[in-house]
């Protein structure tokens, strides 16, 4: 983390220009973009989705994934330029001189083979250790990653451990050849805040250990700030400007790059009334044989944002499956608007149906790829309000205005969509209901943070106008800062606790509350250190 | 354990399809052997030592009783056509059957033996070079063998191997005596009409089965860990793909089975297929319940076998969590 590093050159790529083939035709992801690393160094790289990082990630290791090509540019890695080697010999490179850690552990984990076997299988192919002597420096990896059951879990297959430990068993097999280079892809990005911790911490505290140079590509500037030295922005394929990681903290140059941050800045005064449009009492329900919510009760105020915050696994989306009636609870009741309403969808009348209705996370899977926006829109409104002809067409045009969008969206495809414009349909057939309540499960986390914040604007707005209720399903607390008015805490099926933001934010709080906060990133590049020393003590 | 005895649930479905299936068959054996001009008694008679005149329920129950002891009966055809003539020579179907269904089992044996491996071997290799003049060329081929059905492309051979070049005989005739070698030679066309019309489905089916898994992830992880090209396809992508290959092999051994019917009568070959289609002729009912039913488990068993071997290659379902 210090800066004092000696400063002999490992890598340089020098104007990297890339181009990929998608759609019938080719397309520039990367324009000529520079970038240096030297030995020991932690370099982060940033930006949105599309912004050509993980290319750029994957283009020092002189890889291009199928249907890309490097135009141009070199690639010198230990002077040897990588971008003119031939493949036999860059295989004897990669892997061992450079490892890579990808990231979805679990689906980069080949699901035949043992982990073990797995991890070795880069360094087995340097032929220097013999293969018991590689196994046993596996498990001092595995142990100095802090994976329980050093000794024996690498017998295991990747189905058998769970997403955090996979993506440190990756760190150890990116580790075993001891490289010179480890370029780590979005590795925390599929984990829970809590397991991202436990994750991060472990491949900072390896690096340091081996002194081994990384490239660390993320979204996530709270993130970047705990694990690198120098942070790079990118967008559009371009640098938009790159500093030592607490210049760029403390005094960011770019609008850009400040921006990407925004969704943080985003605050909303809480209010709150005891006038319930929803209240489920002791609801338990289970998937088959296995019980996934015990004795839940939630009250969802009037016109306001409940956001359900918790982990993978805490039955925020089962809650929000119950009250929709696609999962009908085993014991205990759902009141909605002052009236008891049947377990089963099939029981509730269509008036009921309409009152509730859901937004998905994925707004590609949520939408029929086959249907205009029209079509999209304008089925709810004949469905649910019998409006037919020209004035069903005026409310179609009504509300796309609402979110933001205007009549030339009529014709086209979910293809022909952005993914934030994608969420905002959703929405808008959401909106075409007329409902008093919406559920909005995670709609903002596969979206980049500048257009994450476009969305829970709009989301604000729409309330404002027309008073609708939320419930806010999200495991990003920065999101529930920004939007909510009550936050419900959901650990392993229960509630741990529900309250207003400021009661649930601020201190004392229950202990899983307090490991879930303190887990989130902040940007200072102290933070993780910080926090694990105060843990430790 | 639940397939195992889902398979049989469907090997005894089947045995009731095939059964009720051949008594609704117009005209029987009685009428058949004895000609138009047979008198009713004698009929009635030939019904009755038939056990023809029984309820089919009854007749259905006594034969599946008698099948679970390892009889099918006796074939209705050799008998002599005077009641009571010492000179009976009908048969037992299960002494028809063997020595037929040795003969098909050799005849698929070898094609099998010879359109497996290198089914698989062309479909690993069109998947790696995909998109390249190999592959298509491999991959277009592949659909005329597959779209062209068995008995035009036995006589393409029947006009190339053996007419215009004569390198194997037409009619491929065996018995007892035939000796191994002879065999091979005699049953070349057909084992190459069974090869090549099975070789192109399970070619294609072994290519996109690879092709699939090259882009997961773990194969771009499996890449840039430094494997070669060899490496990635027989250690990382060839384990995942155990189980949609055993089961595309399981159909095109089952097809291949069937698909002897018509392949043994074009080459005049002894075996199951050409039997049944003869007694199907003669309305010898004992015997083509027999062969139906060998088709039918034969079908049930390979499915089951591919079943067992898409579990044993995952680890997923070997060892669960």
């Amino acid at each position: 983390m210090t800066s004092n590093k000696s400063k002999e050159l490992l890598l340089e790529m020098k104007n990297i220009h890339i181009d990929g083939f998608s759609d019938e035709r080719w397309h520039k992801i990367l324009k000529g973009v520079d970038l240096t690393l030297y030995r020991g160094e932690i370099l982060g790289l940033i930006g949105e989705s599309g912004a050509g990082k993980s290319t750029m990630g994957k283009a020092a290791m002189g890889y291009t994934q199928p249907g890309c090509k490097i135009i141009n540019g070199e690639v010198n890695f230990n002077g040897i330029d990588l971008a003119k080697l031939t493949e036999f010999e860059k295989r004897k490179i990669w892997g061992t001189k450079i490892s890579y850690v990808a990231q979805s552990a679990a689906a980069s984990f080949n699901p035949a083979h043992r982990l073990m076997d797995q991890t070795i299988s880069a360094s087995n192919r340097l032929k220097i250790n013999p293969t018991d002597v590689l196994k046993k420096d596996a498990v001092q990896l595995y142990e100095s990653l802090q994976l329980p059951d050093a000794e024996n879990i690498g017998d295991r297959y990747p189905h058998q451990v769970s997403g955090g430990q996979l993506q440190r068993i990756m760190t150890a097999m990116a580790m075993s050849p001891r490289p010179e280079l480890i370029i780590f892809d979005e590795p925390t990005t599929a984990l829970d805040v809590t397991t991202q911790v436990e994750v991060l911490s472990a491949m900072r505290s390896i690096v340091d250990k081996f002194n081994t140079a990384a490239i660390y590509i993320t979204h996530d500037l709270a993130v970047v700030a705990q694990m690198a030295d120098r942070i790079k922005v990118l967008r559009y394929g371009e640098e938009v400007e790159e500093a030592e990681t607490r210049d760029m903290l403390s005094n960011p140059k770019e609008e850009y790059t400040k921006s990407l941050w925004s969704v943080r800045s985003l605050i909303k005064p809480e209010e709150t009334n005891q006038d319930y449009i929803l209240s489920i009492k002791n609801i338990d329900a289970a998937y088959g044989s296995s019980k996934v919510l015990y004795d839940v009760s939630i009250d969802i105020p009037k016109g306001k944002t409940v956001a359900i915050v918790g982990e993978s696994g805490s039955g925020k989306s089962t809650t929000a499956r119950v009250i929709t009636g696609l999962l009908p609870q085993s014991s205990g009741e759902i009141i909605f608007d002052g009236k008891k309403l049947s377990p089963k969808l099939e029981q509730r009348s269509k008036e009921e149906l309409r009152k509730i209705q859901i937004i998905f996370q994925m707004p590609d899977t949520a939408m029929n790829p086959r249907q205009t926006v029209d079509e999209i829109i304008g089925r709810p409104i004949e469905f649910y309000q019998g409006i037919k002809g020209k004035e069903r067409e005026s409310k179609v045009i009504e509300l796309l205005k609402m979110i933001e969008l205007d009549e030339t969206f009529l014709d086209r495809l979910p293809s022909e969509l952005s993914g934030g414009q994608k969420q905002r349909i959703c929405i808008a057939r959401a909106l075409a209901a007329n409902p008093d309540l919406i559920i909005c499960d995670e709609v903002t986390s596969a979206l980049d943070q500048i257009v994450q914040e476009g969305i829970l604007k709009l989301l604000q707005k729409l309330q404002k106008d027309l008073g609708v209720t939320y419930i806010f399903i999200t495991h990003d607390i920065a999101t529930v800062k920004a939007i909510s008015d009550e936050i419900v805490v959901m650990y392993q099926g229960e509630v741990v606790e529900q309250g207003l933001k400021s009661k649930i934010l601020n201190p004392p709080h229950p202990e899983y509350t307090e490991l879930l906060l303190s887990s989130v990133p902040e940007m200072d590049p102290d933070w993780l250190t910080n926090l694990l020393n105060k843990r430790s003590s | 354990m639940l397939r195992l005895t889902l398979g049989l649930v469907t090997v005894f479905a089947f045995s009731v399809i095939i059964f009720s299936t051949f008594s609704f068959l117009p005209g029987d054996f009685a009428t058949e052997i004895l000609g138009q001009s047979a008198t009713k008694s004698a009929v009635k008679a030939l019904r009755a030592e038939l056990g023809l005149d029984k309820p089919p329920v009854t007749r259905y129950f006594d034969w599946l009783g008698n099948v679970f002891q390892g009889d099918f009966g006796s074939s209705f055809s050799g008998r002599s056509k005077v009641q009571g003539d010492q000179g009976d020579r009908s048969r037992e179907v299960v002494g028809l059957i063997i020595p037929r269904l040795k003969n098909t089992l050799f005849l698929t044996g070898v094609a099998a033996m010879l359109a497996i491996p290198l089914s698989l071997i062309l479909g690993i290799s069109a998947a790696l070079y995909r998109n390249s003049y190999y592959d298509r060329s491999a991959t277009g081929v592949s659909l005329v063998t597959v779209s062209s059905p068995e008995f035009f492309t036995a006589y393409i051979f029947i006009l190339l191997l053996a007419t215009l070049f004569p390198v194997f005989p037409t009619i491929a005739t065996v018995d007892e005596d035939t000796t191994l070698v002879e065999r091979f030679y005699r049953t070349a066309l057909p084992v190459f009409t069974l090869t090549l019309i099975t070789m192109g489905h399970m070619m294609r089916m072994t290519r996109s089965a690879i092709i699939n898994i090259l882009s997961s992830e773990y194969i771009e992880m499996a890449k840039l860990s430094g494997s070669s090209r060899y490496e990635v396809i027989v250690k990382h992508a060839l384990p995942n793909a155990w189980a949609p290959i055993s089961q595309v092999i399981a159909i095109n051994l089952a097809y291949m089975l069937i698909g002897s019917v018509v392949v043994e009568y074009v080459f005049n070959y002894q075996g199951i297929g050409r039997l049944m289609v003869g007694s199907v002729y003669n309305r010898d009912l004992p015997v083509v319940q027999a062969c139906a039913l060998i088709f039918a488990s034969t079908y049930v068993i390979l499915n089951l076998i591919a079943d067992l071997i898409g579990i044993i290659s995952n680890p997923r379902l070997l060892y669960p969590k």
